[in-house]
């Protein structure tokens, strides 16, 4: 049994049962950390990857179900040394406290803003309301996104 | 309590039995010696060589070693700015190296908000004699007077250009010393990094999907791992199907040890398939026995055998009182619900066991592991690597176990394991539902003259490593079961259901009184500021009653019954920030409220106003914003302090207006994020914070600091919009309609 999947512009053959959760491909095949296992129920919004531009919950999306998308998680977006604007602005904001949320965090919010790139503080807001945060840490990861979209959109 | 016990730090006696059988036995003794050893700062107390602390590196790097772990909270960070501002190194040269068995001192748990006090002291004094040390050694080899002498960033520079390197003056010996604590640290005047909004260590990683916890380790042959648990705190397991488990693709391991069941397989999801599997053909005995829920559970926590303490008493002079008030506040079980269930990860080799953990304290809970596994604790390396974030004693100690266990069955090969949700929300322990009566007198002037507080409440700290029994949830299930410690109150000051009951406010005449229910047929343990969280939630909101009695404004009512400055200041910044208007009416709808405490009576002083939006028709609350002042001493790092008061008054609000745990008589209810809803991104408060900084005092811990007065300033806003009081957290929207009626 095998999948082929497309992430993060790699193209793949993993020896996994189709129906096995996107999630578990990402993080023990191809190695991908920043999607997490929060609930397995797609409650918390903490595995939130990108499938052809859309924010999915990885954890209910079986491999079969994506094989034939383009597949991005927050590694697609930038690295520790070539930042994304959104990862810049997370810094910048310091919009974490443990972070186990961010990854999907900043998932939906790539997905918000390429739908809409100047969103108003409701729009984001509304865009995040599936992705729990346990910390507290809300607020800044709010003007986190706010701070992204002026500098990819001025 | 005698003298000698009363010398024993809070962390000293929470040590495990044989330390505390140490410290009760030799402490006259030691102090009747001429060379008694001198008090140390923080825990150089207990880790007294230099270089358990700090190594300076040939090549001009520094290592510094902690015990304290990053829970989220930024400690790691703050730690690296006190060492950088003593040494006189630039950050980026210092490497920090925390929560390990084999490297770091043991300092016990990462927890009440004490890392800075504890950790900090003991760097902060350590590199500023290492400072002193370098300094003397360069003057030796440069021929220079010592008050000639300057350091910047790791080079000590000498009158007409001679210098020396931090990496050149070093040596292996050069720190094998104990230390004194005679060099004195940096006055706030000379800091270069220490106040300053440092960006903290982790964050990049966690932003790039680096492999920031322990979640995210990868060894060589690493299988993972899943538990099946009981259905109900007091099931035994009668029968179960192994064999068709392990039939199953993937599956190396099934591992059956009384009512214990573990499964360890090649893939992920091969081990959650085959933990399924497990669970659908295991076959538990069930007992009822869980106390009531709802309304009854506080009734019952009433009658229930308690230990009882009087945890102060004051009976000064004062004149009588002319108007009483009595009212009672309950608290339900509340959960930590972090987002990331708990993970380990196992290695055994050789018959040693090598775990990687998210535990708030690597020796504590490398000593439960011992005695769970009964092997010697030197056989045993517990790691720190981060897991999601941490408000208190979660399931991060019991995974560990977990995963240890199954590990025991895959020769060698390394375990991840990982709770899954439903795991989470019905084992880990939580915060102690509590029942609080208050009863107070007001004089002629309407001011208060008598003052009771009770308390009833399970113990709020069953942690690992402290106990006379074994707190890892695996080890009561195994053929050779072990039991769970038994229930101990934290001692004053600090306290634990008692935390923050004895009020700051000076009244003359004043009882407090805890019930420390040693039956825990509920798991609890330590959340986020224990008992604090309810009992400053009672005091604060019976404030307000009393102020509206006494016809008080109820910021005036708290400051004339203050006599502590930093108490007053937090309040006054906090009303001026807000606006605060005298004797301000709701308007049915809409409202606000204060609320204040001193964390522990110790820590950081933190006043908040909150506001409420009451949807009158259902009930349901919204706290569009809150403002907040704190005052945690002389401030680390400005920024790290301002994000643990904005998400602790963030997560305090979501434990006021939704948050309970649900059982029945037999089983734990709460299972998904749909029984046990938190507030979401459109539902957060705006939080303002404003900061004092006092570079004169000692930094102290806030983690904790915010929740109570959130609490307050909340159930006070309501009060304050509708008239009507409710007493009962938490305030969900069948509540507020009820009270409205």
């Amino acid at each position: 049994m095998a999948v082929t999947l497309s992430v993060n512009g790699r193209r793949r053959t993993v020896a996994a049962a189709p129906e096995t959760p996107l999630l578990y491909v990402l993080r023990n095949d191809f190695e991908l950390n920043a999607a997490k296992f929060g609930c397995g129920m797609a409650q918390c919004g903490a595995c939130t990857v990108l499938v052809d531009g859309k924010a999915v919950r990885s954890c209910v999306t079986p491999a079969l179900a994506v094989v034939d998308t383009k597949i991005t998680t927050l590694e697609g977006l930038g690295s520790a040394t070539s930042l994304h604007p959104l990862q810049k602005a997370f810094i910048e904001e310091q919009a974490a406290q443990c972070g186990y949320c961010i990854a999907g965090m900043l998932m939906s919010a790539k997905a918000l803003l390429d739908e809409t790139p100047h969103p108003s503080e409701a729009d984001i807001r509304q865009a995040l309301a599936g992705n729990l945060c346990r910390c507290g840490t809300h607020n800044r990861i709010v003007r986190a996104i706010q701070r992204a979209a002026k500098e990819m959109s001025p | 309590m005698s003298a000698a016990n009363r010398g024993i730090t809070r962390r000293r006696f929470l040590g495990q039995t044989a330390a505390l059988t140490v410290g009760f036995t030799l402490a006259p003794l030691v102090r009747g010696l001429a060379q008694a050893p001198s008090v140390l700062p923080g825990s150089l107390q207990k880790n007294r060589m230099l270089d358990g602390w700090l190594r300076i590196n040939p090549d001009g790097t520094v290592t510094a070693f902690t015990g304290k772990v990053e829970i989220g909270q930024g400690i790691v960070t703050a730690l690296a700015q006190i060492v950088a501002d003593e040494l006189e190194v630039d950050l980026g040269r210092i490497e920090m190296v925390s929560g390990d068995t084999s490297r770091t001192p043991d300092e016990g748990v990462t927890s009440g908000s004490r890392s800075i006090e504890e950790s900090g002291s003991a760097l902060r004094f350590a590199c500023a004699e290492a400072r002193g040390i370098l300094l003397e050694t360069a003057a030796a080899k440069l021929g220079a007077p010592l008050s000639s002498l300057r350091v910047e960033d790791g080079v000590i520079l000498a009158p007409g250009g001679v210098r020396a390197t931090y990496g050149e003056l070093t040596t292996d010996a050069m720190l094998k010393r104990e230390a004194t604590a005679k060099a004195k640290p940096k006055p706030s005047s000379a800091h270069r990094f220490i106040g300053k909004s440092v960006p903290r260590r982790d964050i990049p990683g966690k932003v790039t999907g680096g492999a920031a916890y322990v979640h995210d380790m990868r060894l060589p042959g690493m299988l993972f791992g899943r538990v099946v648990r009981p259905p109900s705190p007091r099931a035994r397991l009668v029968s179960v199907d192994e064999r068709a488990t392990r039939a199953l693709p993937g599956v190396v391991a099934v591992v059956r040890d009384g009512s214990f069941l573990g499964v360890a397989a090649e893939r992920e999801e091969q081990a959650i398939a085959a933990a399924r599997a497990l669970r659908k053909s295991a076959k538990w005995q069930e007992t009822a026995s869980l106390p009531p829920s709802g309304r009854k559970l506080f009734e019952h926590l009433r009658r229930q055998p308690a230990q009882d303490a009087v945890v102060s008493e004051k009976n000064d002079a004062a004149a009588s009182a002319v108007k009483t008030l009595e009212a009672t506040f309950t608290r339900p079980f509340q959960a930590h619900a972090a987002i990331g269930p708990s993970c380990a990860v196992a290695q055994w080799q050789e018959g040693k066991l090598h775990v990687w953990s998210h535990t708030q304290g690597v020796f504590p809970l490398r000593r439960e592991l011992a005695k769970a596994l009964t092997m010697p604790a030197s056989d045993i390396t517990v790691t720190h690597r981060e897991g999601s974030g941490c408000y208190g004693h979660n399931g991060a100690d019991d995974v560990a176990l977990d995963a240890a266990l199954c590990a025991r069955a895959t020769r060698g090969r390394p375990v991840k394991l990982q709770w899954m949700r439903e795991d989470e929300f019905r084992w880990e322990p939580y915060g102690s539902a509590m029942l609080i009566d208050l009863r107070a007198g007001l004089d002629a002037q309407g001011n208060v003259v008598d003052y009771h507080h009770e308390l009833w409440s399970h113990t709020h700290s069953t942690r690992p490593g402290e106990s006379d029994g074994t707190n890892l949830l695996a080890a009561w299930y195994l053929r050779d079961s072990q039991r769970p410690g038994s229930a101990r109150n934290i001692p004053q000051p600090a306290g634990g259901g008692d935390r923050n009951a004895i009020p700051l406010y000076v009244f003359p005449r004043q009882r407090v009184i805890n019930h420390l229910l040693p039956e825990m047929p509920v798991r609890v343990s330590a959340l986020r500021t224990l008992g604090a969280y309810a009992n400053v939630f009672a005091i604060e909101s019976f404030m307000d009653e009393l102020a509206a009695a006494a016809g008080a404004d109820p910021v005036e009512f708290r400051l004339r019954h203050l006599s502590d400055p930093r108490a007053k200041a937090v309040i006054e910044a906090v009303a001026s920030k807000a606006g605060w208007r005298p004797k301000q009416a709701g308007d049915g709808r809409r409202g606000r409220g204060i609320g204040f405490a001193k964390y522990k009576n110790l820590a950081a002083y933190v006043a908040v106003i909150a506001e409420v939006d009451v949807d009158r028709a259902t009930g349901a609350i919204k706290v569009p914003r809150a403002f907040a002042v704190a005052d945690a001493g002389l401030i680390i790092n400005p920024d790290g302090l301002a994000n643990q008061i904005e998400g602790g008054v963030i997560q305090s609000t979501s434990w006021t207006l939704r948050e309970a745990v649900s059982h029945d008589s037999t089983r734990v209810l709460t299972r998904s994020w749909a029984d046990y809803p938190i507030l979401r991104m459109t539902e957060v408060p705006s939080v303002d914070v404003s900061l004092i900084n006092r570079p004169e005092e000692k930094p102290v811990g806030s983690g904790e600091s915010a929740q109570g007065p959130a609490v307050a300033a909340i159930a006070n806003a309501l009060a304050n919009a509708t008239g009507r009081r409710i007493r009962d957290l938490p305030f969900t929207p069948e509540r507020v309609k009820a009270a409205q009626t």
